[in-house]
């Protein structure tokens, strides 16, 4: 259910741009309207739900520990997956956030005959996120050749990096290349592993087919069915310089492209893409193992009511005075 | 009680229901839930709603408005712990948890994977908490919170043992343990919890201890392991109850004050602390380490935990010393300091036979037994004669919440490679951080329970079986008194032949202690290795 209903709302989407700019001419709509409006969400959105998550408070030190506690002077700590200094967590988060050091460790399990389990190496889901993640980065990176003047150098040497392999003309991006794979991989991966499938939302597939419209749309205007891209370029710098203007004879292909992406911008602080902010204020992560070492604080802390010694002793008093126990009252 | 199949019968099956997981009801089956509380318990602690139930029954009894209470309790932790809102929000169903549950492994139940645990909260989440949710509702994954939800809720929160080795893969450090401890705060709102955490938690808080040891039967019964160790070792050690001036307060689950094999790491405590002369005191009223509380809600967990340091403060120690257990010391190492310190008027732990500062304890105050045995070691301040081990073969079991609430890896290994001769690990992904839950944590160890507890006990069990036959381990050491509880049973069930034992019953086999008689059985009255023949000469 979630696959074809989300692939409707895909298609229908890239409908929707192909007939308000094709017939119905509606190129500032689709070119300056939903972009600033998605961006505005965007900002709006996200920063409203980084304020709702800060505003609730961190009540305990809960780090998950994943290595050595640092304990007697001669005993190892580890510190980044167990560390017990600022210094120590942010290479802890370094390593999670660049790296995804957590899936990094995934196994697959399998049940034998006996009943016996074993472990299997299982490193494709954090390879294909690890790629697609970068890949998305790099892309988006190079994308800011459109919204400068001059190019800064290290968009230049992105794109001058990205495109080394030199094939065809205009040159393949491998980044173009590895994000389709890796996107075509997760898709599939949710589909064909029959655990995965079963947990899995409409709205795990939506950005999925999002992606892959997004990445098809912009190899089709690259390589394909290219469009005008100094027109293209006139348009983003007008709308970055907020004087916006669209120029006639851009491609109906870049208003698909510009559309989709503007539904996952816009679509973003409302899903799980929110992942990207979630992963610097998780508790089990983002904290040093230290709570022994030094009082964490829970703001709400309140008084709760408890058996006390002398409730206790008051109703023990005279076993405990027979069986040869102090007491506080004789 | 629902007979156990053997292991050989048991059914063990992945396959996918039909229906969708929302679609699918939750089926009570003897084996596989605990019985509820009984109303004389939650009465003892305040609970709400005490009432004699079944959860085979179709009414639950619960309260007219249980949605609202549910809802309202639900906006006010989403507002208080920031783990929860941001576990709720970014899920992104990867499913690289979905195998490392051992409840899953071993029953196959797809609500068993920790992200589809998760999503039982997150669904009614979304419906009454996100915009989406309301809109767009099962589209979103968002569904109404019904009295079967709330019965899958309490099937399912009581088939975790907050292990937290799930949480340890995910890429964004989402902890089901934070889910399952919010979610049973949420059920004891309206009355839903298991007998075997309110019972435990209702003696802890008037008896102090999960047991009801009142304490006069406290002292008798340690005294019984005095005698006992002057049976084995001809030392006759001298324990002292409620002493103000000691000074270091002893504090340990009372598991092992009870039954074997705990009881033989008690011993081993006692003759520990008697060879150094520890000027220390045992506590009746702070008589319990572990907290089922911690399996109630955060606020029992301060109500239990708070005569630790109120007893500390009344006697008069220095600092407190802690025994061998799981889940007390994620309490102690990531809640105590926070709900009921700050210990100031404690001191920061120092050895006093080695002169060691505790600077990773000097704000809780509490040193763990295991650090500071590694330390009396590592200072040559102990005669060992492993020898008294050779008889097992060990292998060591990390307890979940240790392993993954503190990071306690190399202290245990390090006195057991001191007291024994043959140390053997299991495989890696089944140790230190990768451990897997015994089964039957977070006080889901009942008899009633025992299905479920084999099926979640098989990845641990399995392991222990694959050193049984690669080196013929015929033991397994561990410091969680849950452990020593429950493991005798799985491993019994998955790999007969392996035994269990605490880390410093080896200790006290090993330890050569002043004026001892030569010793010929080890704490358990088994012959040592070599001794034997000796026996059978006798005969």
């Amino acid at each position: 259910m979630g696959i074809k209903f989300s692939l409707t709302v895909v298609i229908a989407l890239v409908l929707a741009a192909f007939l308000g700019v094709q017939a119905a001419g509606m190129t500032y709509l689709f070119g300056v309207i939903i972009p600033y409006l998605a961006v505005f969400i965007f900002l709006l959105g996200v920063v409203y739900r980084v304020i709702t998550w800060a505003r609730s408070p961190v009540p305990f030190r809960i780090p998950t520990t994943a290595g050595q506690q640092k304990s007697l002077p001669w005993v190892k700590q580890n510190k980044l997956d167990n560390p017990s200094s600022t210094a120590g967590v942010v290479g802890r988060m370094l390593l999670e956030v660049l790296l995804f050091r957590s899936l990094f460790r995934n196994t697959k399990f399998e049940l034998h005959q006996g009943p016996k389990v074993v472990y299997q190496w299982e490193k494709w889901l954090w390879l294909a996120g690890l790629l697609f993640h970068w890949c998305f980065f790099v892309i988006l990176l190079r994308h800011l050749r459109f919204f400068t003047e001059p190019v800064p150098f290290f968009v230049l040497m992105t794109d001058r990096l990205d495109g080394m392999l030199q094939l065809g003309l205009p040159g393949v991006y491998l980044t173009d290349a590895i994000f389709i794979l890796a996107v075509t991989y997760l898709f599939i991966r949710r589909v064909i592993i029959p655990q995965v499938r079963y947990i899995s939302l409409p709205a795990d597939y939506f950005p999925l087919f999002v992606l892959l419209g997004i990445g098809i749309t912009g190899i089709l205007m690259r390589y394909f069915l290219k469009v005008d891209v100094v027109r293209v370029k006139e348009l983003a710098m007008s709308l970055v310089t907020l004087q916006p203007k669209v120029p006639d004879g851009i491609g109906v292909l870049f208003f698909i492209h510009l559309f989709l992406f503007s539904t996952l911008f816009a679509y973003f602080p409302f899903s799980k893409l929110m992942h990207l902010g979630g992963v610097f204020l998780s508790p089990t992560r983002n904290l040093p193992n230290d709570s022994r070492m030094k009082r964490h604080v829970n703001p709400w802390n309140y008084p709760v009511k408890v058996h006390t010694y002398e409730e206790y002793e008051d109703h023990f008093r005279e076993k405990m005075i027979e069986a040869g126990l102090p007491v506080e009252k004789e | 009680m629902a007979k156990v199949p053997k292991p050989n019968e048991l059914v063990i099956d992945h396959k996918l229901p039909q229906t969708g997981w929302m679609d699918t009801p939750v089926v009570f089956r003897p084996g596989t839930f605990s019985y509820p509380g009984k109303p004389k318990n939650l009465e003892v602690v305040g609970l709400p709603n005490p009432r004699e139930w079944s959860p085979m029954d179709e009414d639950w009894k619960l309260p007219d408005n249980w949605k609202e209470i549910i809802l309202e309790g639900l906006r006010e932790r989403l507002e208080r712990f920031r783990s929860l809102r941001v576990f709720m929000d970014i899920c992104v169903r990867c499913g690289a948890c979905a195998d490392k549950c051992h409840f899953y492994i071993g029953s196959g139940d797809p609500k068993n994977m920790p992200v589809l645990r998760a999503e039982l909260l997150r669904s009614v989440y979304r419906k009454d908490f996100t915009t989406a949710g309301k809109v767009l509702g099962r589209i979103a994954g968002a569904r109404e919170l019904t009295v079967d939800v709330l019965k899958e809720w309490f099937y399912y929160f009581f088939q975790c043992t907050e292990c937290r080795r799930c949480s340890l893969f995910c890429p964004y450090g989402i902890d089901t343990a934070e889910i399952t401890i919010i979610g049973r705060e949420l059920l004891n709102l309206v009355g839903l919890n298991i007998d075997w955490v309110v019972g435990p938690v209702a003696n802890c808080y008037m008896n102090g201890n999960h047991l009801g040891i009142q304490p006069h039967a406290f002292k008798d019964m340690i005294e019984f392991f005095v005698d006992e160790i002057e049976a084995v070792s001809g030392v006759r050690v001298e324990p002292t109850f409620n002493r103000k001036g000691a000074e270091i307060l002893f504090i340990t689950p009372s598991g092992d004050v009870f039954a074997d094999p705990g009881t033989y790491t008690l011993m081993g405590y006692l003759m520990l602390f008697h060879e150094l002369g520890l000027d220390y005191t045992w506590s009746t009223y702070a008589s319990e380490g572990g907290n089922f509380g911690f399996f109630t809600s955060h606020e029992m967990m301060k109500r239990l935990n708070a005569k630790m340091y109120a007893e500390a403060k009344r006697l008069g120690v220095k600092w407190i010393l802690g025994g061998e257990c799981g889940h007390m010391w994620r309490v102690i190492n990531q809640y105590m300091d926070t709900m009921n310190g700050p210990a100031d008027f404690l001191e920061e732990p120092v050895s006093p036979i080695t002169g060691t500062r505790f600077d990773n304890a000097k704000s809780t105050k509490m040193v763990h037994i295991v650090e500071f045995t590694a330390d009396l070691i590592r200072n040559g301040k102990l005669k060992l004669d492993p020898s008294r081990n050779d008889h097992l073969r060990v292998t060591y079991h990390d307890s979940c919440n240790p392993s993954r609430g503190m990071g306690f890896f190399e202290e245990p290994r390090y006195v057991i490679q001191s007291v024994c001769n043959n140390f053997f690990e299991m495989p890696p992904e089944t140790t230190r951080e990768q451990t897997f839950c015994c089964g039957s944590g977070s006080g889901l160890n009942n008899d009633e329970f025992m299905e479920m507890r084999m099926r979640g006990g098989l990845p641990r069990a399995n392991a222990a079986r694959y050193v049984q036959e690669k080196h013929d381990v015929n033991m397994m050491a561990c410091i969680c008194a849950i452990d020593r509880a429950v493991l005798v049973t799985s491993l019994n069930y998955w790999a007969p032949g392996v035994g269990v034992t605490g880390v410093h019953e080896l200790v006290g086999n090993a330890l050569v202690m002043k004026g001892e008689a030569e010793r010929t059985t080890d704490l358990r009255g088994e012959p040592l290795a070599g001794m034997e023949e000796s026996d059978d000469e006798d005969l």
